[in-house]
């Protein structure tokens, strides 16, 4: 993109965001608490029952899940077991309503878990905060705080402006998109609660040290030069009452479960027919162990790549099944769902070069020493 | 006469926005001013830390999320 401007858009400039902020409307933007007028209010012990009963009604149906997925296969569609066609259509039929089920039930908590942080809270919290220390907490903040990539830049300004440490908001940034609930509720239901802890561990351990490095390398000339000068406006907070809490977290559920079911679904079908025909350890060459320039070649690909996590872990589930190394499937993931070209384009608009640069290629190395660690560990 | 702000860079869910202020304003047959901010600094000094957003003469009415037609609708007749 051109000139250090910023504050009068052309006609152009706009169209080029347009053009880029596309692939955002996969983006899960979260919402905020919504005013929504007060129906009729639940009494405590209404509200008590019900989510007992929904809760119970969850686990109920969620047990059963495996047995109806065999019951399905082998008795009623008369699969032989042990067939590729028997495995793959087991695999979907397990694997699709449990992960939806999962979704379902933390995008909800998550909804309403969220409705406590909200940008200008966790701004409010960050301002003036020592580095490190800062680091630690934004990163943590940036898993729990909504957020979406259409907004970061509005984000980004909004922290700066309030003297959040340049690096203490990179960390923001990189932890946000990178650790959503939809990528570890998928990486818990197809992958095992390791692999997901293992994600989100890791996963912190970027954003607080690429956050760190940035402050370190002192770069806050790169930043555009209006962004600083931003006057700062500060708007009066309503506090969300309990009802609209819950609301707020069926609203999120109703809209990004309704976003990512049909990616889902996909991923999953892929991901069965892959677990089905390809062959054991067909995915060794490319993406095991022995290689070990798929490391770096994975997050080359990950990072233009832009996918959603619910389409794209169910895959790489299944590529990890047919051999490929743990460590550079980790890398791929964590490239394509944290760093998106999108985002990146957008951010332009208030860093200058250089400093893209060295946000992406700190971000990345982070990933790949992720991805050789683990190679070598596990 | 209200001065209704729609704030987004230009995604689709900042045109959703307007589409639903646009409708609202006309259901609810109030006259409005209908401003649609791009620009980056005006969200900054109106305080709007995330898109799409909706203010009424000035006070910020949603943050982040797409409003709904009857909300909009109510902050416009009041």
């Amino acid at each position: 993109m051109e000139s250090k401007s910023g504050c009068s858009e052309t006609v152009d400039e706009t169209s080029s965001l347009e053009r880029t902020e596309q692939p955002a409307a996969t983006c899960l933007c979260s919402v905020a608490p919504p005013n929504v007028s007060k129906r009729k209010d639940w009494s405590v012990l209404q509200a008590i029952l019900v989510g007992t009963i929904s809760l119970a009604g969850w686990g109920i149906l969620y047990a059963f899940l495996e047995s109806f997925a065999q019951w399905f296969t082998y008795h009623l569609l008369g699969l032989v077991p042990g067939t590729p066609l028997a495995s793959a259509v087991e695999f979907f039929l397990y694997d699709t309503p449990k992960v939806l089920m999962l979704l379902a039930l933390i995008v909800f908590a998550v909804g309403v878990v969220r409705t406590f942080f909200t940008p200008e809270r966790t701004r409010a919290f960050l301002a003036g905060k020592r580095e490190f220390v800062g680091n630690i907490l934004a990163s943590a903040l940036g898993i729990v705080t909504p957020f979406c990539s259409c907004s970061a830049v509005p984000l980004f300004i909004g922290f700066v402006t309030a003297g959040v440490p340049l690096g203490v908001t990179f960390s923001f940034l990189v932890a946000a998109p990178m650790i959503n609930e939809v990528a570890v509720i998928l990486l818990f239901g197809l992958f095992g609660w390791q692999v997901a802890v293992l994600y989100v561990v890791t996963g912190l351990i970027i954003a607080i040290a690429a956050g760190w490095v940035i402050g370190r390398l002192k770069l806050e000339r790169y930043v555009e030069d209006w962004v600083y000068k931003a006057h700062l406006g500060i708007q009066a907070e309503e506090k969300p009452t309990w009802q609209e809490r819950v609301r707020f977290g069926l609203n999120s559920v109703r809209e990004i479960v309704g976003k990512v079911w049909p990616y889902v679904l996909l991923g999953i079908a892929v991901g069965a027919a892959i677990h089905g025909w390809v062959p054991e350890s067909f995915m060794a060459s490319i993406m095991g162990k022995g290689a070990w320039w798929s490391v770096p070649l994975a997050v080359l690909v990950g990072v233009p790549l832009y996918s959603n996590a619910a389409g794209f872990i169910p895959v790489m589930q299944a590529l990890l099944e047919k051999g490929a190394a743990l460590g550079t499937t980790l890398a791929f993931m964590m490239a394509t769902i944290g760093l998106s070209l999108p985002e990146t384009i957008i951010l332009r608009k208030v860093l200058k070069p250089r400093l893209i640069g060295v946000f992406l290629g700190v971000v990345a190395l982070g990933i790949m020493m992720v991805g050789y660690l683990f190679n070598l560990v596990m | 006469m209200k001065t209704v702000k729609v704030y987004g860079p230009g995604c689709a869910r900042c045109k959703q926005t307007e589409g639903i202020v646009r409708m609202a304003m006309e259901q609810a047959g109030v006259e409005a001013t209908l401003l649609n901010v791009h620009d980056y600094q005006q969200m900054a000094a109106d305080g709007i830390m995330s898109t799409p957003a909706v203010a009424v003469d000035g006070v910020v009415k949603v943050a982040g999320r797409i409003p709904k037609l009857e909300e909009v609708k109510k902050w416009l007749r009041a």
